[in-house]
């Protein structure tokens, strides 16, 4: 009997779906030269690739915390009730949740600043003669198993070796996995070649598919991870807020929430812009001059204006129907949906807008007329033959649109019409350190910690937005 | 090729150029010499992908970089190798003593900036020059290249000239600084007939005012015969050829260039299957072994695909082919050689049955303007048409650019809708037909277009496209049955079978084309508008597909609508002949008619502009013999009254300016639109 039930949030099962809609997409491009052409392009790019590892290790993380489980409760009183129905705990948590639950369970009193062992404010305690003093507290969980101070740095060193030490392993174990994958494919001129000839092709640099750069950028998250596994349980890594809960595990919780504005929205966008931009451009007339209409009315509307009245009015209807809203991982998860489809509604304009102007051209192109005077139906013509010839630019938007929504959470979330206040957010981060940048000392851990990861999550979101773009756009492809 | 070394303006030696591509290094230009002596013309003449462009690009140091590099070989231009000179030396050379134009006026002109300041920037000089001096130059300028009313032309933007006066506008820059060298790129192949014959005499009457040479880069034999002194023909890279204009076109030696002229289609070939010359122009990474035409040459032998073929220089002219190497004898050619023969039986005169009956055609488009998108007038692209095409025969429509040609083919499948008049196809009355009814009437006519690469959809497998028709007019029930026929079908245009899975880039423009005349087929059609096949093709490309529209002509009796602006394919292939004119048929009749006893002034004139490969070379200026149109097509949409023509025509009298002419029948099957023979019969 498993002492857990799953619970899948709205924005899990959204999720699920994207990731199976990616799935299928990605049988159906390998079936497609035009589509894997372009991919198998990227794949032999090293910045591309190393923005993709980055990538990975983000999308894999906001993915297990995806994986909501609720525990059974353990009661003792089971004798009396003989029906033995089990009990869950009404805490939600998350895969993610669980591999982190030292980091999540260690709250201090308040802040503390990034490994530090006591306490970042003083405390009045009874002193000799009843005098009360001022001193700062040691934190009960931030490096609590030392005995001195001094120890620290060593005891730092030490687990940061021993960190080394499983990351060495891990890339050992990729460099040996990876020569016996390419074997297995079957590519003639690596055939022949014996397992030591392979492993040095691959350290010295010498494959179609730069592994080399590829294992390197990814010793840093290993790195990353394997020190969060060491030094997470006994210190602080990036000190704690206000209320004494972690900073990095917040700053790792937030990344489910950038995730799924950047990828959710996209999937609100795509029906709209893609169905109404080629009716648009396809039938012209009267189609095209109402959804002209639709959105140049949508996008002068200030999309601020439309986000905060859509969340204020979400809000009025949560308090005024609590019993809908069990739990309060319930209610900002709504709201995290609610702020993904209000953001989908108010950007799909610009890509309507693109593939409207693409399918202008299209339609007009001799393939198109040929289908016409062959008596293929108009359903047929917008989704065989213009529709495929569209994907590069939906691929393109989408990708580039990632970065740009993940930004918009955070300044969303600054101005308080985000997420929800008890969701994990770099926005709601950011919102929090308004008043710690005003403190003295400065606590400037909140705020960097978002922005390190928002940076890193941004940066290479671009970057490998910029190679597929360059990789699916014709005009460069031919240069 | 070595001898009068002195009095050579620019030698070319031995020049490579390369190209870096995925697939590796292309050797696009090979080892290429030849002189242009001063006051010459000399003539590269090849098919595209020759490296005819890239050679004069070379000459200027303009190659597209980093992909191409030059890799050896001298350019010397007097007494300087122009490959040793910086990129600032050569700045002084470009536009001032070599200076170049191109084929698309269009994109070579700076659309934002007037045609007086883009020639103001290449004036010699010009900075201690004051600005009336400056402004004389210009119109000096374009006087010179026959610019009509060059003072407005000045402040004018390049969009509001047309395709002629860009191209005057370009040659004006080009001779600004009064260069020795003009290199032309195919400077009249975007340009219509009646305009290129303007610009070509503008360009032999420039060269003999000025002493200038011209190197000119053209796939048209017509063009070289008109133009050219001398001849260099070029084929994969190499210089196959290299002859005085007068011996190249009376005696070709090169298997190629004889090959070239049995391929072009014209009126003595009519009956006969034209001489093709199979494949496409390879481009070959690397090195190549033997003689890079042996593969498409029906004369080559074992020889020639082992050695590649030294220069044999002879006098003036050489050739590089082993035929004429006098210590080989020449060994039994395996014989490649197509069929040749009879594919007509006989040109039926009986009236055959009438398959299609267009009455008075018209489409309008309505020109918006302001906010209420008020309509202000018509673009009469269609202005009333009438022909019949019979069953099994080949109508063509002939006309420039602009005269509603194509539009007219488009009206008549009903891909466009008409404005008036009727369509009546086997008794159906198309114009009067809607949805559902007319789909299924679809199947009996179809359209094959004239860009191989627009007409084919890129992410589509070629049998997907093929198929296409056949699902959705349901004619094959079981995914084997349309297997099958989608398979039949592609033998049938010529290709091998397993196109079927392959998408369309694999294909050369040629194999697209035939792709899109099976996927026509496929519904199996009695009429097929053909809209310019064939002129976004090569000469001996385009042979191979009018020898395939022919073969399934007879076979299958179809009817084709063949709508071009290439005389010679006219005079090839067509039954009838409709000429247009600014939306209107002003003649039309049997091939015959037309050809031999044109009537219409513009019909003469049109005829009269195709340049005639003869085989005394360089005619230069055609003389009296030629009829030679001022100005250019107006527009549609203000035509001028009376005649449309007669703004044009050199023989327009009082009552052209008032009335349109009405029909004149002057033989059994010819009709003209003219005021001309309309007075005969009136008194």
């Amino acid at each position: 009997m498993l002492d857990f039930t799953f619970k899948i949030l709205v924005t899990d099962a959204l999720l699920y779906l994207l990731v199976t809609a990616i799935i299928i997409f990605i049988v159906y491009a390998r079936k497609h030269e035009h589509l894997s052409a372009p991919w198998r392009q990227i794949k032999n790019k090293k910045l591309a690739m190393s923005a993709l590892v980055i990538l990975g290790f983000f999308v894999i993380t906001g993915f297990l915390d995806s994986v909501h489980i609720r525990q059974e409760i353990k009661i003792d009183n089971t004798s009396k009730n003989q029906q033995q129905v089990a009990q869950y705990s009404n805490e939600v948590l998350s895969l993610l949740d669980l591999l982190l639950t030292k980091m999540r369970q260690q709250t201090e009193k308040t802040y503390s600043a990034p490994f530090a062992i006591n306490s970042f404010t003083k405390e009045v305690a009874d002193g000799e003669q009843g005098k009360p003093v001022l001193y700062y507290p040691r934190l009960k969980y931030g490096g609590a198993h030392l005995q001195a101070q001094d120890s620290r740095i060593y005891d730092i060193g030490k687990r940061l070796l021993w960190a080394l030490f499983w990351t060495l392993s891990v890339l050992v174990f990729c460099i040996l996995l990876i020569a016996k994958i390419t074997d297995s494919k079957n590519n003639i001129e690596n055939k022949h070649i014996n397992i030591a000839t392979r492993l040095k092709n691959i350290i010295s640099g010498n494959t179609n598919t730069p592994w080399l750069t590829i294992l390197l950028v990814m010793s840093i998250p290993v790195f990353f991870i394997s020190s969060i596994a060491e030094l997470g349980p006994y210190y602080h890594i990036m000190g704690t807020d206000q209320v004494g809960n972690d900073v990095l595990y917040k700053s790792i919780k937030s990344i489910r929430t950038g995730l799924l504005i950047g990828t959710l929205t996209t999937l609100i966008i795509l029906p709209f812009a893609v169905v109404f931009g080629i009716t648009a451009g396809y039938f012209r007339g009267w189609v095209d001059d109402l959804i002209q209409y639709i959105y140049t009315t949508l996008s002068s509307i200030p999309s601020v204006l439309l986000i905060v009245a859509a969340i204020l009015s979400l809000q009025v209807y949560m308090t005024n129907n609590p019993e809908s809203f069990a739990t309060l991982i319930d209610r900002s998860d709504i709201r995290l949906l609610f702020l993904v489809m209000i953001l989908g509604v108010t950007s799909w304009t610009g890509l309507c807008r693109l593939l409207r102007a693409e399918t202008m051209k299209l339609r007009e192109l001799d393939y198109i007329q040929a289908a016409n005077s062959l008596g293929v139906r108009h359903r047929r013509i917008m989704s065989r033959h213009i529709f495929p010839n569209l994907m590069h630019i939906v691929l393109i938007t989408v990708v580039l649109d990632f970065s740009g929504l993940v930004l918009a959470e955070a300044v969303l979330s600054y101005i308080g019409v985000g997420v929800d206040p008890t969701m994990d957010s770099w926005g709601n981060m950011i919102n929090g350190a308004r008043l710690e940048m005003a403190r003295e000392p400065l606590v400037w851990w909140n705020l960097t910690a978002a922005f390190v990861f928002m940076f890193i999550l941004v940066l290479a979101a671009n970057i490998f937005s910029d190679a597929v773009r360059d990789a699916f756009d014709p005009r460069l492809r031919k240069a | 090729m070595e001898n009068q070394a002195n009095n050579n303006l620019l030698e070319v030696t031995a020049l490579k150029t390369w190209i870096d591509t995925e697939g590796g290094i292309i050797h696009a230009v090979d080892g290429v010499s030849f002189n242009i002596r001063p006051g010459e013309t000399l003539a590269i003449l090849g098919e595209s992908g020759c490296g005819k462009s890239l050679t004069a690009l070379s000459i200027l140091q303009l190659i597209p970089k980093p992909a191409g590099r030059i890799v050896s070989g001298k350019v010397m231009f007097s007494g300087e190798n122009l490959l040793e000179k910086s990129e600032q030396d050569m700045r002084e050379i470009r536009g001032r003593r070599i200076a170049m134009i191109f084929q698309e006026p269009q994109s070579s002109l700076n659309p934002v900036m007037t045609i007086g300041q883009q020639i103001k920037e290449v004036i010699p000089d010009r900075k201690n020059k004051s600005s009336v001096e400056i402004n004389k130059d210009i119109v000096g300028l374009l006087d010179s290249v026959g610019m009509s009313d060059s003072v407005r032309r000045i402040n004018e933007y390049p969009h509001q000239l047309s395709g002629g006066m860009k191209q005057r506008a370009m040659i004006a820059m080009a001779l600004a600084s009064k260069p020795d060298i003009l290199i032309a790129d195919e400077p009249t192949t975007a340009l219509d007939v009646t305009i290129q014959s303007q610009i070509l005499n503008l360009l032999a009457r420039l060269k003999k005012e000025n002493n200038m040479s011209i190197l000119l880069i053209t796939h048209d034999l017509g063009v070289v015969s008109q133009m050219a002194d001398r001849v260099i023909l070029m084929y994969a890279g190499e210089v196959v050829e290299d002859a005085d204009a007068v011996s190249f076109f009376d005696a070709p030696r090169h298997p190629y260039a004889q090959k070239l002229f049995l391929s072009i289609p014209d009126r003595s070939k009519r009956k006969k299957k034209l001489d093709i010359i199979p494949g496409i122009v390879p481009t070959y990474a690397g090195d190549y072994q033997g003689c890079r035409f042996s593969e498409r040459c029906d004369k080559a032998w074992d020889l020639c695909f082992q050695e590649r073929p030294q220069w044999r220089a002879q006098e003036k002219n050489g050739v590089r082919c082993h035929l004429y190497n006098n210590t080989l004898e020449p060994q039994e050619t395996s014989d490649k050689n197509i069929e040749q023969g009879l594919i007509t039986a006989d040109e039926k005169q009986d009236k055959a049955e009438t398959l299609l009956d267009v009455k008075q055609l018209k489409v309008h488009f309505p020109i918006h303007k302001g906010i209420f998108r008020r309509v202000v007038g018509h673009v009469k692209a269609v202005d009333g048409i009438s022909l019949k095409i019979g069953r099994g025969r080949t109508v063509a429509i002939v006309g420039e650019s602009g005269c509603g040609k194509t539009t007219a083919g488009k009206a008549i499948l009903q891909l466009i809708k008409p404005s008036s008049g009727e369509v009546i196809y086997d008794g159906a009355r198309l114009t009067k037909i809607t949805g559902e009814e007319l789909r299924q009437l679809r199947k009996n006519f179809q359209i094959i277009f004239q860009d191989p690469y627009a007409s084919l959809n890129p992410r589509m497998l070629v049998g997907e496209s093929i198929a296409e028709g056949l699902h959705a007019l349901k004619l094959e029930s079981s995914k084997a049955a349309i297997q099958t026929r989608v398979k039949k079908l592609l033998t049938q245009v010529g290709m091998p079978v397993d196109s079927y899975g392959r998408y369309p880039h694999e294909f050369s423009g040629g194999q697209r084309q035939r792709i899109s005349i099976a996927r026509a087929l496929a519904v199996s059609p009695d009429l097929i508008v053909c809209d310019e096949p064939t002129s976004a093709l090569d000469v001996s490309v385009q042979a191979q597909i009018l020898n395939l529209l022919n073969d399934l002509q007879n076979e299958l009796s179809l009817s084709y609508l063949f709508i071009t602006h290439d005389i010679s394919v006219v005079e090839y292939l067509a039954h009838e002949v409709a000429v247009m004119y600014l939306g209107r048929i002003v003649e039309f009749g049997t091939a015959a008619d037309i050809l031999d006893n044109p009537l219409h002034p513009y019909t003469q004139a049109l005829l009269s502009a195709v340049p005639v490969i003869s085989k005394t070379g360089n005619t230069g200026y055609k003389g009296d013999s030629q009829v030679l149109l001022a100005g250019d097509i107006p527009s549609p949409s203000k035509p001028p009254a009376g005649c449309h023509f007669h703004v044009r025509c050199p023989q327009a009298t009082e009552i052209c300016r008032q009335q349109y002419p009405a029909e004149t029948k002057t033989g059994d099957s010819h009709t003209v639109f003219c005021h001309l023979f309309e007075s005969d019969e009136q008194h």
